[in-house]
């Protein structure tokens, strides 16, 4: 037993069998992806960049019930809102500090209309503190050009609310 | 006058043919260790920057070089400044002697291995200035390791080359590779090809043997106080010290310019070729080896270079020695 270990000491047998493994795992094909050229799949509840909605018929949902701001832990939204002249009342100021939001999910949960949703995007990284203020106009923008998915991913996870 | 400016000019000229193929390789060479620990890893490794990722190094020198180098106002500022120039010195002067080729060579000196064991010695005092000149606790803890360690495997390196120098009779490199025209000292001193290459490892502070920058537990070592450009220095240095070791090995065991076998499609290319691949060869396995082992403890370390590398080749000398004079086969005779 001492005389075999010994061996294998000197012989270096563990260090050769592992160098012999890690040129074997070389040739294997790679776990990772390649990143900026090729993206990974997202679950439909992935909470990114903020998103408004619109009806079908270019109608905003959001109703200014500010469920939204109340919720919001991080305080990130502001909302001031007023009445329309048919009687409906809409936002007209909706704004999201980035910066402050903690990406935590609860303005999309608690919102009755569906309209504040987390999308799909979470590749908006910014040179400036400023770009990352949203405003009603950014987030109405984000919410036409992510609509598809934004309304394929809700309709997926109905059954679960 | 006139003939020393054209001296002058040769002999930059020279110079300058082998530092810029050698600064250019260092940076080649770490974007090889970092693809080929990636490539064990099963990851991608940096493949982004030019074709498969071949500039990354020189992307990583822009930003280095265009970054802030703070200076510690505790330290001693000229000591801080000189340890990454006297590393990255140190080890280019080495090249020197390094033979590419039959009559290619900057220094042709008849104490080649002398010249290179001194330099090599001399590379400590970058790191120990380093460390020292930071005033901080990490950095010289990190440099006082790191002077242990190299010293240490010194003496073994010391003593495997006394093996080879015994097979061949000359200090000088070019003679060294000449006297494996038949043989490669590879294979008559093949643990001794082993041990140097452990010890070389241990003497360029790369993994296993990385404790001066046990990131762990000393931060980045003597590392730790330098940025930008100093920074880059530090480590040009030391990437170029491991080539200079690949390099070591190759011409002291693999035969250095020749080709494996004196037949045609081998003996066609250029000597200084096959001294390259010999070179990435050894750093292929320079860089596997830190893929694949975890770090050594210090006593280990010490253990294993002192009690262990020393007695077995200064046994190996006398070996290789009275071997040498049984069947007669002393050189110079």
């Amino acid at each position: 037993m001492k005389i075999s270990r010994l061996l294998k000491t000197i012989l270096m047998i563990d260090f050769v069998t592992g160098l012999l493994i890690a040129i074997k795992e070389t040739f294997k094909a790679k776990k990772t992806i390649n990143y900026p050229f090729e993206k990974g799949s997202l679950g439909t509840r992935s909470r990114g960049e903020h998103a408004l909605r619109r009806y079908p018929n270019g109608e905003e949902r959001c109703i200014a019930c500010k469920l939204c701001e109340a919720v919001c832990p991080a305080q990130a939204i502001t909302i001031e809102s007023k009445e329309r002249d048919d009687g409906s009342r809409k936002t007209v100021r909706y704004d999201i500090d980035m910066l402050k939001c903690i990406y935590c999910g609860l303005c999309e949960e608690s919102c009755p209309v569906d309209a504040i949703v987390q999308g799909p995007n979470f590749e908006f990284a910014t040179e400036s503190r400023e770009e990352l203020y949203y405003t009603k106009e950014k987030l109405l923008e984000n919410g036409d050009r992510w609509e598809n998915i934004l309304a394929a991913n809700i309709k997926a996870d109905s059954s679960h609310r | 006058m006139d003939s020393y400016f054209s001296i002058l000019f040769t002999e930059v000229y020279k110079i300058l043919f082998l530092l810029v193929p050698v600064l250019v390789s260092v940076a080649m060479i770490v974007w090889l260790d970092r693809r080929v620990w990636a490539f064990v890893q099963k990851r991608r490794g940096p493949n982004v920057v030019g074709p498969f990722g071949l500039f990354q190094s020189l992307a990583d020198a822009l930003k280095y070089i265009f970054k802030e180098i703070i200076i510690p106002a505790s330290s001693n500022k000229f000591v801080f400044v000189l340890a990454p120039v006297v590393t990255m010195t140190l080890a280019l002067i080495s090249w020197a002697v390094i033979p590419f080729g039959e009559d290619f060579v900057l220094a042709d000196i008849n104490v080649g291995i002398l010249y290179l064991f001194a330099v090599s010695s001399l590379g400590v005092y970058g790191i120990i200035m380093g460390g020292w000149a930071s005033n901080s606790k990490y950095p010289f803890l990190g440099a006082i390791r790191s002077a242990a360690q190299m010293v240490s495997y010194e003496v073994s390196i010391g003593v495997i080359i006394i093996n080879v120098l015994l097979c061949v009779g000359s200090l000088n490199l070019s003679d060294i590779v000449m006297a494996q025209q038949n043989l490669w000292f590879v294979i008559p001193l093949f643990p001794m090809f082993v041990i140097f290459f452990i010890s070389a490892l241990a003497e360029t502070n790369r993994p296993p043997f990385d404790l001066p920058e046990a990131e762990a537990e000393l931060v980045a070592g003597y590392q730790t106080e330098y940025s930008g450009m100093m920074y880059a220095m530090f480590w040009l240095g030391e990437y170029a010290n491991i080539l200079l070791m690949c390099a070591i090995g190759s011409v002291l065991f693999l035969g250095g310019w020749l080709s494996p076998i004196d037949i045609f499609p081998f003996n066609a290319i250029p000597g200084p070729f096959w001294l390259i691949f010999k070179i990435l060869f050894l750093f292929i396995l320079f860089a596997l080896v830190k893929a694949t082992v975890p770090r050594y403890r210090y006593d280990q370390l010490m253990k294993l270079g002192w009690k262990i590398f020393l007695p077995f080749s200064l046994f190996y000398v006398v070996l290789t020695s009275s071997f040498l004079l049984y069947f007669d086969l002393l050189p110079g005779k």
